[in-house]
């Protein structure tokens, strides 16, 4: 194994002043964490409190195994949407350990409007669903939700994401021998009255929980019968009279106990295929992270450095370390598990497109785990790239990055542009978890980039006419576009509508990675299969 | 010296005979009842014979059987330790008939000794001082006035026939004595129907001082000075010390020489103790002589430098004793407590059960401990429930006490209620610490010794809080050893969140109140808030043992935890927690029903429900006998009664469901 050698001062001012600009991004990325998990403010949460249940992050903390870590997902969900009516999206997701069992759940918080589903409540539900299914995670629901959002149900209702989607997923992961588990505690109406009914097993908390296909209002509106929301779909009604719920409790915290207990009997081995070793901290603590990335964003840096901190004893054995420079590539063990990681450090040329296959195929050959560090602008453009086919080698990277069964970790760094982004394992090439780091940027391509694409065409348009466009004119065009792109390209955007499964402290990604990792190892490592490379 | 002995006896005192025994190349037979099958004092001996059932007048009571044994196993002679047949003179004369040596006095003496009238008359004739009295039968009151005169005030009148203190009468003068035997004898007539009285000068505030004597069979007998066992309750020595406080080297010398007279007044032959009260002049009369090692003896043994069972076995082989009178000097000072399963807020309610946790401190020149148990045995209802003997030796009195302070403070026993943390209050007591000793000293000093339960501290709160966190953490990495992920960063307990801060919730109730302490995992330790105070801790733990940091103080002690319940062990305090599961459901609840459980170890003496019964709140369903006293399990609720699980005579375990219970909602 070779140890890196970092070339960075840790005691410079440049390091100090990398540092403090990241800690200011992280700081605000924690301050708006902080407001957004009190859910739907002060008064519903007192009221909640008052009927006797428990906060929704509590039920989540009773749930899991005391002191289990929680990698919760997508916590920016809906943040900035829909007026911030729903912070969270109203739901929680995330994986944590239960009876030593690593399990997702999904948490309604009925402080938020109700625990009402939002568009990206759906998606966020969903999101959590597929990660369930595709690291084979037992999955706990624990219901408390009026439903779907009435006044969006044109975005939320008919389409194949949407509501119904949450059924279907139940029914095929339960075929697939993926446990799914509800416990109601609040109500569950309509819709979501098969959450319940369609877990294997089902515990319903006694004057808390309520399942029924009609509430009350709708029931009288409809026939003229009088009955209570406990007669009509209370605990006793539903485990003692239609079978809807195979368990009564007596409280939140008697259910959170039977839903262990549950997960207890599950009767689950992890299919470990790693050659996994017994963790080292990296010889550079992850902490220096913040001042190893620039605060200049433009300015380039070694993605080694970036390495070196996150792996263990900073050991990183290369691979084709002198060929096709801008892109990193090498294995070496996080956490105590054998990665393969890819790493921009540069535009990508077709020779370091090429590499990167190469180095995806030997890891989907070894069935090692890939780590994406995407800090890309982009492949090479001009005629000289395009005419010794950058596409054709771009197109190589992109299909063993899309073909590789291997579990893939991607984390944006910094940049991620264009079809850098699709190569580099962006959202569309089935990362099991894709997170963003605070200073990173989302876009098609850069505003600048964009802003004066825009402008030429512009400028060709008026001088075709035989006009002149002044250049204060041209600033003034491209000021709006430039804003477009830095509002849109901001991580808080992109989490806020799911394109990541959140934003990451830099100091949390070796923890997070590892987490990610264990988890994934629920579902055993399948053979890959790939398409026709273009030659 | 004997090849082999028997000892006819259990506990400590078998295993402290052994001690000696085995140090002289001696072999020793154990004899055990049932109950006591796994017992130290059975593994130590060379042999060891069953003998019967646990009650002990079916075993270690039963003469037959330990002479046969003392026999098949060719053993020599036989030590009877105290108590059981240590001064039974019917025993003595058993083992004389089978030819066994008797490791005591002979027959004659015991007999002697073991009636106290007989005994008193003796020493009368000896010379030995007696309390001053009128024990006659004739009652005339002018009679009775004269001999009071003569006996001198104050002065007890008591009724002969009477027990218990019940008519009983102190008269201060002359004068009012004709009212107070008028009194005495009226209501000795109405109680016990016989109004014939004994008078007895009332001495006040009395110490209760002994002489170790020792005497062999070549005519020598000499005393190995006095011990002071003044500190009882009722009746039940509690500590005992050598040489006892302000003790002169006449006095002693008088005492000594009377205790020597007592003996071969009698013929004694091996170890004895002659019991003295001593009335607050320092004026000694004797009271009663054991015929036996007494339990207290090693406090002797510390400042003489001697081994009494040694002296023992050489007398019963025939040798001299050991030293002569002139030979031996007091060296230091030692003290005695008697560690005992019992409850002292409870009017020291013996206690069984099993010892789930035993530490004592580490034996040195200082520290001795005498003790037949270790952890995991079980203190049963058929024995006496001593624990263990805790003796500390040092230069002086002073020194001595602060020894016994702190070896009482490490003297960690779990599984069952002790008198330690009583012992600790007389220690600290100003009255003992003073040597302003007398046998009413727990009872004058009430107030301090059973002080009303106080809130369990903050520091002893957070050696509770490190105890639970680390456990969570031990229970994590152990399953996750066992997986085969086991490395995995699921591992840690840590409480990890995402961009959050995160916290733990722990409960304990403390008595009548629930602790509530919200735990912030924060990047070196914690920070707890509780009672609304917010404390930085940090801390690990070893085993039971628990170094912390709160704030910027280091604490340290052990936590044991079983079942729910937490033993504390902090700066020489034992304080119990309960921790609150909130997993913790009844699993009959979610029917609407309940159980009744037993409280504590007992038998079941009546029910007076039946299956079926519909029964009101309050109503008394089954009445056990525990530690000899009366529990009755009533309704916790209006409600059914739907099964009744023993029947009358049956012996239950703590917590044995007793009653199905359905309450009515």
């Amino acid at each position: 194994m070779s140890v890196f050698k970092s070339n960075i001062n840790a005691r410079s001012e440049e390091f100090r002043a990398n540092a403090l600009q990241m800690r200011t991004l992280v700081a605000d990325l924690r301050a708006k964490i902080d407001q957004i998990a009190l859910g739907g403010g002060e008064e519903s949460r007192a009221r909640h409190v008052a009927r006797g249940k428990l906060l929704p992050r509590e039920r989540v903390r009773m749930l899991l195994d005391p002191g289990s870590p929680f990698l919760e997902l997508s916590q920016l969900a809906a943040y900035g949407m829909y007026n911030g009516d729903a912070p969270c999206a109203g739901i929680i997701t995330g994986i944590g350990r239960i009876e030593g069992v690593e399990c997702v759940v999904v948490v309604n918080d009925a402080t938020v409007k109700g625990g009402t589903y939002y568009p990206m409540t759906v998606k966020k539900h969903l999101r959590a669903q597929e990660i369930a299914l595709e690291n084979r995670l037992p999955c706990l629901y624990l219901v408390d939700s009026g439903g779907a959002f009435l006044p969006e149900w044109d975005a939320v209702f008919p389409d194949r994401e949407h509501f119904g989607r949450i059924f279907y997923n139940q029914a095929t992961m339960s075929a697939a021998r993926i446990p799914q588990i509800a416990s109601v505690m609040g109500s569950c109406t309509a819709g979501g009255a098969y959450v319940p009914a369609m877990s294997d097993e089902t515990i319903i908390v006694r004057r808390q929980g309520t399942i029924f296909l009609g509430g009350p209002p709708l029931v009288k509106a409809a026939t003229g019968e009088v009955v209570s929301a406990e007669d009509l779909g209370g605990a006793d009604v539903h485990t003692r009279q239609s079978g809807v719920a195979d368990h009564y409790a007596l409280n939140d915290h008697h259910a959170l106990a039977i839903a262990r207990r549950i997960v207890g009997n599950l009767n689950r081995v992890k299919p470990v295929t790693l050659a996994n070793r017994e963790p080292r901290e990296p010889l550079y603590p992850v902490e220096e992270l913040d001042g190893v990335i620039p605060a200049d964003v433009r300015k380039p840096y070694d993605a080694r450095e970036v390495i070196a901190r996150l792996v263990d004893g900073s050991e990183f054995d290369e691979f084709k370390a002198n060929y096709g420079t801008t892109i990193v590539t090498g294995f070496a063990h996080l956490w105590g598990y054998p990665i393969g990681i890819v790493a921009n450090n540069g535009i990508l040329y077709a020779e370091s497109a090429q590499k990167a296959a190469h180095f995806i195929e030997l890891c989907s050959q070894r069935g090692i785990p890939l780590l994406f560090l995407q800090n890309i602008t982009g492949f090479m453009v001009g005629k000289k790239y395009e005419s010794t086919g950058i596409a054709r080698d771009g197109a190589k990277m992109v299909m063993a990055v899309a073909c590789a069964k291997v579990p893939k970790f991607t984390v944006i760094i910094g940049g991620s542009y264009g079809a850098g982004n699709y190569a580099m394992c962006g959202r569309a090439y089935g990362p099991r978890f894709l997170w963003m780091w605070p200073n990173a940027r989302i876009s098609v391509m850069g505003g600048q980039q964009a802003a004066s694409v825009l402008a030429t065409v512009r400028r060709d348009a008026i001088e075709a006419k035989g006009g002149s466009w002044p250049d204060a004119d041209e600033m003034a065009f491209k000021q709006p576009i430039l804003d477009q792109y830095e509002r849109q390209g901001h991580p808080y955007y992109a989490t806020a509508r799911l394109w990541d499964d959140g934003v990451l402290a830099p100091s949390d990604t070796r923890r997070t990675l590892g987490l990610a990792i264990s988890a994934a190892l629920n579902a055993p490592i399948e053979p890959t299969q790939f398409g026709v490379f273009r030659m | 010296m004997f090849k082999r002995i028997l000892i006819a006896n259990r506990g400590e005192i078998a295993c402290r005979v052994m001690r000696t025994a085995h140090r002289l190349g001696v072999q020793s037979v154990a004899v055990y009842s049932e109950a006591d099958a796994d017992a130290l004092h059975v593994g130590m001996a060379n042999e060891a014979y069953c003998i019967g059932p646990a009650a002990a007048r079916e075993s270690y009571l039963k003469i037959e059987t330990i002479i046969d044994v003392a026999k098949r196993s060719g053993a020599q002679a036989v030590h009877p330790g105290y108590g059981f047949l240590s001064e039974n003179e019917e025993f003595a004369a058993a083992c004389a008939a089978a030819g066994l040596v008797f490791i005591g006095p002979p027959v004659n003496a015991i007999r002697v000794m073991g009636s106290k009238s007989a005994a008193k008359r003796l020493m009368e004739a000896a010379r030995v001082p007696l309390v001053p009295g009128y024990h006659g039968d004739h009652q005339d009151p002018k009679f009775l006035h004269a001999e009071a005169d003569r006996v001198g005030y104050p002065l007890l009148i008591k009724p002969s026939a009477g027990g218990g203190g019940k008519g009983m009468r102190i008269v201060e003068s002359s004068a009012q004595f004709p009212e107070a035997l008028t009194g005495c004898k009226r209501e000795a007539q109405s109680s016990f129907g016989d109004d014939k009285v004994l008078l007895e000068r009332y001495l006040i505030r009395p110490r209760h001082i002994e002489i170790q004597v020792f005497a062999d069979t070549h005519g020598h007998c000499i005393h190995l000075f006095e011990r002071d066992c003044s500190v009882q309750r009722r009746h039940q020595k509690v500590l005992e010390e050598a040489p006892a406080p302000g003790m002169s080297a006449e006095r002693r010398a008088q005492m000594g020489d009377a205790a020597v007279a007592a003996a071969k007044a009698i013929g004694y032959v091996g170890a004895g103790t002659v019991e003295f009260i001593v009335d607050a002049k320092g004026t000694f009369h004797f009271m009663e002589m054991n015929t036996r090692l007494q339990v207290e003896h090693p406090v002797t043994e510390m400042i003489t430098e001697q081994d009494l069972v040694e002296w023992q076995l050489r007398v019963a082989a025939g040798e001299r004793l050991p030293l002569q009178q002139s030979d031996l000097r007091i060296n230091g000072h030692a003290i005695e407590a008697r560690i005992y399963a019992e409850d002292p807020a409870k009017g020291f309610l013996p206690a069984t059960g099993k010892i789930v946790h035993l530490e004592t401190p580490l034996p040195t020149q200082h520290v001795r401990i005498d003790t037949g148990i270790r952890a995991g045995d079980r203190i049963s209802p058929y024995y006496d429930p001593m624990i263990a003997k805790l003796i500390v030796w040092d230069v002086d009195r002073e020194s001595a006490l602060r020894r016994m302070d702190l070896a009482l403070a490490d003297f960690h026993v779990v599984g069952l209620a002790t008198n330690i943390n009583f012992l600790q209050r007389i220690i600290g007591c100003q009255a003992f610490a003073s040597a302003d000793l007398d046998t009413g000293l727990i009872e004058r000093n009430r107030d301090a010794l059973f002080p009303p339960s106080a809130p369990v501290s903050a520091t002893a709160l957070a050696l509770a809080t490190i105890a639970e966190l680390g456990a969570i953490d031990e229970a994590t990495a152990n399953r996750a050893d066992a997986s085969n992920d086991r490395y995995s960063p699921w591992r840690l307990a840590d409480g990890w969140r995402l961009n959050q801060d995160n916290h733990h919730m722990l409960a304990f109730r403390d008595g009548e109140q629930v602790r509530e302490i919200t735990v912030h995992y924060r990047r070196n330790g914690y920070e707890i808030e509780s009672d609304g105070m917010r404390c930085n801790l940090s801390g690990a733990a070893r085993g039971t043992h628990i170094d912390a940091r709160l704030d910027q103080i280091a604490i340290q002690g052990s936590v044991v935890r079983t079942g729910h319940r937490r033993d504390i062990f902090i700066g020489g305090r034992h304080v119990v927690l309960d921790f609150v599961d909130p997993y913790d459901h009844d699993l009959e609840d979610t029917t609407g029903g309940g159980s009744l459980s037993a409280p504590m170890p007992g038998k079941v003496i009546a029910i007076m429900t039946q299956v079926g019964t519909t029964v009101l709140l309050g109503t008394p369903l089954l009445v056990m006998e525990a530690m000899k006293m009366e529990h009755t399990i009533a309704a916790p609720a209006n409600g059914l009664v739907k099964a009744i699980h023993y029947s009358v005579g049956e012996q239950v375990a703590e917590g044995a469901m007793l009653i199905g219970f359905k309450a009515s909602t």
